[in-house]
């Protein structure tokens, strides 16, 4: 048996991911995470803050809120429910570097908690800023004409 | 003397007797289909200490403490120790047997630790070199989590072929000239890669290795399957346990209702948690010295083929995109010497 065979037949013999269900849930689960935030938003610009400053404290709450959750283990029994509903928002950021946070604190606070605090949205920062520069760079040249 | 038969397969003319086995699981295998046949549940995982890797030192202890109190021994009566885990540098096996104080035989076999470390045992005791010797692993899902996936607290999403590591260890006490069950033969297995790199399918990476062993034990030994009592491969899950069969079809050997999967046994499948079953060191080592070892004991079963898996992955070569080569090893363990 060649390994393309065998790659087909684990294929037939691996059930999938219900995608369609996954999506859904993802979606509507999302949706409501950014409803909180417009909620917030709405809530903070109503007591005098402006339009600015109302979006950093919804930042703020969204990713206090998700530590909370993630220290008190529910954030991942939401996402195994919800996928990247939970994931793509703000709050999956705050969990992605929480739980790492708290996973190697049996390290120690420096080889542990620090330094394996990125290990997972690491990445995310550093292409983040990467496309955030080529944006920009782009963005200056087109307008130069 | 061993000796061989066929081509890999070793006959052992002592044939050592296992006189005692012991298990510790953790809380979820607490409350699976087999709870009754652990020595041990332990509700906290983390066994009151300060790291998931302290904890399955732990569960290895215990394992191999409740072993010796049914063989009637103490550890200094015992001449080595084979042990394994699925931990960089098997820390878990280091800190969990050094008071025992005994020849430490340090093994990785990934899963297929429980078929490796009861194989060498055996061998050595058959040879005369050792007159009793104790085979141990330990897995534990919080360990291997955050070692090979990610955080426990990181939320993400399951696929339907991952697998759930097993909290637990088993240790088995082999000695010459010690009652039944007896070990007759043992089949070490050799790598297989059929190229798999998806990590969260394990089972398709072991199946072929599997397929391998057992295959070649059965020409070794010109049996079938059906001339066993009961088959157990170690950790194959859903999917693994699938594609045995069809591979096994296909050279020749049909494995019907005497074929069972440890990965299938232990947990409460209708749990989603579990997706595709368990996996692990401590899974094939917990339901062999909980549920098999029992049952060859009595009598019910006269000869089981146990036959466990492991996928040789670690994160390093996943992520630097090599595939994840399957291994298997194979005891044959009888009630009668005849």
């Amino acid at each position: 048996m060649t390994n393309k065979e065998y790659s087909k037949m684990t294929k037939q013999a691996s059930p999938g991911s219900k995608v369609l269900l996954n999506c859904f849930n993802a979606f509507w689960v999302g949706g409501l995470i950014c409803l909180l935030g417009e909620g917030l938003s709405e809530l903070y610009t109503y007591y005098g803050l402006s339009q600015l400053t109302a979006a950093s404290a919804v930042s703020i709450s969204l990713i206090t809120l998700s530590i909370i959750l993630t220290a008190l283990g529910w954030y991942q029994k939401i996402a195994k429910f919800a996928g990247a509903g939970t994931l793509v928002p703000i709050t999956g950021f705050a969990n992605a570097m929480s739980s790492p946070a708290i996973e190697f604190k049996t390290e120690g606070q420096v080889l542990g908690t620090g330094a394996k605090l990125f290990s997972i949205a690491g990445p995310v920062i550093v292409y983040g800023l990467v496309s955030a520069f080529l944006y920009g760079l782009i963005y200056q040249i087109v307008t130069m004409f | 003397m061993a000796k061989r038969i066929g081509q890999y397969t070793i006959e052992l003319d002592r044939m050592p007797g296992i006189i005692g086995y012991g298990t510790a699981v953790g809380k979820k295998e607490g409350e699976g289909p087999i709870a009754d046949e652990f020595d041990n549940i332990f509700e906290d995982t983390t066994m009151g200490l300060k790291s998931w890797e302290e904890a399955e030192s732990a569960l290895m202890t215990s394992a191999i403490n409740s072993a010796l109190t049914k063989a009637k021994i103490t550890a200094s009566d015992a001449d080595g120790l084979f042990s394994g885990d699925l931990l960089d540098q098997s820390i878990a096996t280091t800190f969990g047997v050094k008071d025992f104080a005994l020849p430490h035989i340090g093994l990785f076999g990934a899963c297929s630790t429980m078929a490796l470390s009861l194989s060498l045992a055996s061998l050595m005791v058959d040879s005369g070199a050792m007159n009793c010797a104790i085979a141990a692993t330990s897995s534990h899902f919080c360990s291997a989590e955050r070692q090979f996936r990610f955080p426990l607290e990181y939320g993400g999403k399951r696929t339907p072929t991952s697998q759930w590591t097993v909290t637990g260890s088993g240790a088995v006490v082999v000695k010459a000239g010690g009652g039944a069950p007896f070990i007759k033969r043992v089949t070490l297995g050799k790598i297989v890669d059929f190229d798999v790199t998806d990590a969260n399918n394990m089972g398709a990476a072991m199946a072929p290795a599997a397929a391998d062993t057992l295959s070649g034990f059965l020409k070794d030994t010109n049996t079938k399957p059906e001339d066993y009592d009961a088959i157990f491969t170690g950790d194959l899950g859903q999917v693994g346990s699938t594609l045995l069969k069809q591979l096994m079809t296909e050279k020749g050997y049909t494995l019907d209702e005497n074929y069972n999967d440890c990965g299938l046994m232990i947990f409460d499948m209708s749990d989603s948690d579990v997706a595709a079953g368990g996996s692990g060191c401590g899974c094939s080592a917990s339901v062999l010295c909980a549920h098999i070892l029992k049952r060859i004991q009595s009598g019910e079963y006269q000869k089981v083929l146990f036959c466990a898996t492991g996928a040789l992955m670690s994160p390093t070569s996943s992520q630097q995109g090599k595939s994840i080569p399957g291994v298997a090893h194979l005891v044959e363990i009888v009630h009668n010497k005849g």
